[in-house]
């Protein structure tokens, strides 16, 4: 399978962008655009299953494109990193695709083809072994975000977009000219030539921290995480569900890639990163305090588990990062969960505010069980996935010695837990508002208008959803029947919930697989050596 | 030195307008910098080195490093589309292009007040007053939605309840409709 996988890589970026094209000419046929959109998630899905497989045993796939000769190519290539952080992300993908088909945001035109081509960017950002090439894939990434989040957050007006676009294209400049830098004191772009030139030449080194700086910008490491907060918020749950598990990981993804072969993991810089995470934990967590609306809880809790993932950095020791590399897969899928299923109360009942919701345990309580496992996760307690990555984060920092970071792992931890209750009580707790129904109904007649709602007279108990009026929708117009959140909505949800699951009752599995990438990123060589065919 | 000299103020002017409230301000300041960048990447490839870079087709002392050049042309491109939408964004999205908050905007407060909730269609997502359509596809039975709620089977009262629930006898209303479909055929 190593001989047959490696001329198939630019695939992964080549089909995808090749089918988003299609996507947009097939104007008048939805259900073809819902077809080929889920069927190559689902193909880039089985692709990464099978790179995982073919890489499990710390082999480096490479592929020159075009052929060429090391030196001149532009080089592909997948280690088990890469190959475990495409698979997780084309899962999360299709959760959030499908979500966004049940709240018909899919239906718009341009939404398959801006994910195919997020995606195609996505698989070129992992797999690429060019520094520039890096910058390219990662504007092939964030130009249909910009159109995602401009379209779906269209409700809610333009600042989200106006302020992600502004951060993004500054984050971007500064790139190029680190980009630039490195070019000019290295005088290559290619990844594994440069392997270790920062630990040796302190001008590369300076150029590399530019690059570095930058990605910490996409990746809203604190001091730079402000627009994270005002702009995924803004737009739609299954917008930022994706975007979650996407853009800010994709961006920690190329800052291992980078300390391992830039700086072949040079020890006088990790203090700046332990230092910087253990901000980074701290501050996202109590920013989550004063927040009113459960997306934005959750999404300064993105923030503080950004800082869990790149202690990895700041140790770098194998069980550093191997522990850092199982939280990054595990933080993807639970983030995800909770983002859809919040999403999917925001989306049915018009609103994310703690204050305005209540009672749902009662109402949905396949919603309370599916966020209160993702929840538990994200909080870290047993039998979750979250358990056992913060129990191997905070043993591999008393490993090191570094004390006081597993110091403020364990705080925060507390503190994450807290915010999940308040959420838990808010929302699920508690008494239902009075007007609770009559927000749902004015909110749905908004967002779809009249014609997209449908009651589904299910013997006693019609519920209002989604879809084309029927004779009984003055019933539940009138308030007698009860609005309930379809199933279609909370599936993308519980399925991502199951995985967690499944990750902390096998932990063995995906631990076995982050040892191999934690590996790969150890010692660099091995990536330097598949690419140069050396 | 010219080229460090250019760098330096186009940086600075570019960090000038960024601190502007205008987004079409902070565009232009963009603008600035992508060039700021391009020519960083000049100065990568030495710019003292002038020559045609093919085999063959000079000596080797004297050509210029095409990769610098590759790296710009790419760059400027996206820089262009990435500005163009921030362009976009300052115009079609807001009354005004103040890239201040939405609760202390006053162009935004006025239009609010005069119902016109207009600002936010774009892109497939069409809102008037609140309602959005989504690419106007057809029902189950395969016919294409009704232009207008046939009004059987709702309840009255739960219209009026939204304050911004269009009145379809308003001419304007209707003339906004149709444009919106014309739009939704074009697109």
């Amino acid at each position: 399978m190593t001989e047959i996988l490696p001329p198939l890589l630019p695939l992964a970026v080549g089909v995808p962008l090749l089918l988003a094209a299609l996507g947009v000419a097939l104007r008048k046929k939805r259900l073809a655009r819902h077809i080929i959109s889920l069927g190559t998630l689902a193909a880039l899905f089985v692709f990464a299953v099978l790179l995982v497989i073919a890489t499990g045993d710390g082999t480096v796939l490479v592929h020159q494109v075009g052929l060429w000769d090391y030196g001149v190519s532009i080089p592909f290539v997948v280690d088990a990193l890469s190959a475990l952080v495409l698979m997780i992300m084309s899962v999360l993908a299709i959760a959030s695709v499908l979500f966004a088909m049940a709240t018909h945001e899919a239906r718009a035109r341009f939404f398959h083809p801006f994910v195919l081509v997020l995606m195609a960017g996505v698989s070129g950002a992992l797999m690429t072994g060019d520094i520039f090439n890096l910058f390219v894939f990662i504007e092939v990434m964030l130009l249909p975000s910009y159109g995602l989040l401009a379209m779906m957050g269209a409700k809610l007006g333009a600042h989200g977009a106006r302020i992600y676009v502004s951060v993004n294209l500054l984050a971007s400049t500064l790139l190029l000219v680190g980009i630039a830098l490195v070019y000019a004191t290295a005088g290559t772009v290619n990844l594994a030539e440069l392997h270790g030139a920062g630990k040796e030449d302190p001008a590369v080194a300076l150029a590399g921290g530019v690059v570095l700086s930058a990605i910490a910008i996409k990746a809203a490491v604190v001091p730079v995480h402000g627009w994270l907060t005002r702009t995924y918020a803004m737009t739609s749950p299954a917008v930022t569900a994706l975007f979650s598990g996407i853009h800010t990981k994709v961006a920690i993804y190329v800052i291992y890639r980078i300390y391992s072969l830039l700086f072949d993991g040079d020890e006088r810089f990790l203090w700046v990163a332990l230092v910087i995470t253990s901000a980074t934990m701290l501050i996202g967590v109590l920013g989550a305090v004063g927040e009113k609306t459960t997306r934005s809880i959750l999404v300064f809790h993105m923030i503080s588990q950004i800082g869990y993932i790149l202690i990895g950095v700041g140790l770098f020791t194998l069980l550093g990062l191997t522990a850092a590399i199982f939280y990054l897969l595990h933080h993807m899928i639970v983030k995800a969960s909770l983002f859809l299923s919040t999403g999917a109360i925001e989306e049915t009942y018009g609103t994310g505010e703690i204050d305005k919701l209540g009672g749902m345990l009662k109402r949905e309580p396949l919603i309370a069980v599916t966020f209160m496992v993702a929840a538990l996760s994200l909080a870290g307690l047993p039998p979750f996935s979250g358990f056992v990555a913060k129990f191997a984060i905070i043993q591999a920092t008393l490993a090191e010695s570094h004390y006081w970071v597993a110091a403020v792992a364990v705080v925060v931890s507390v503190f994450t837990l807290l915010s999940m209750l308040k959420i838990w009580t808010g929302v699920f707790m508690g008494s239902e508002p009075d007007d609770l129904q009559e927000r749902a109904l004015t909110y749905q007649q908004r967002m779809h208008g009249k014609r997209y709602l449908r009651v589904q007279a299910q013997a006693e108990t019609p519920t209002l959803t989604i879809g084309p009026p029927t004779a009984t929708t003055s019933a539940v117009l009138a308030g007698k029947q009860a609005v309930k959140v379809p199933f279609k909505l909370i599936f993308p949800a519980i399925l991502l919930a199951a995985i967690t699951l499944f990750f902390g009752l096998g932990a063995e599995l995906l631990m076995g697989w982050s040892e191999t990438a934690a590996e790969n990123l150890l010692n660099p060589m091995d990536y330097v050596r598949a690419v140069s065919g050396a | 030195m010219s080229i460090a000299i250019a760098v330096g103020l186009l940086t600075a002017a570019a960090v000038y307008l960024f601190m502007q409230r205008g987004m079409v301000r902070i565009v232009l300041g963009f603008v600035l910098a992508s060039h700021a960048a391009n020519l960083v990447f000049f100065a990568a490839g030495n710019t003292a080195y002038r020559g045609v870079p093919y085999i063959g087709s000079g000596e080797l002392g004297e050509q210029a490093d095409p990769l610098p050049q590759a790296f710009v042309l790419t760059a400027i491109v996206i820089a262009f589309s990435i500005t163009m939408f921030m362009v976009t964004l300052a115009i079609t999205t807001t009354t005004d292009d103040d890239t201040e908050d939405v609760e202390v905007s006053p162009a935004l407060l006025l239009a609010a007040d005069r119902g016109d909730t207009n600002d936010a269609g774009y892109f497939g997502l069409t809102t008037e007053s609140g309602d959005i359509v989504v690419d106007r596809g057809e029902d189950e039975t395969g016919d294409p939605w009704p232009e207008k709620p046939s009004g059987t089977g709702m309840a009255s009262g739960v219209e009026n309840s939204d304050p911004a629930a269009p009145s379809a006898a308003t001419p304007d209303a209707e003339a906004s409709q149709a444009e919106t479909t014309r739009e939704g055929e074009t697109r």
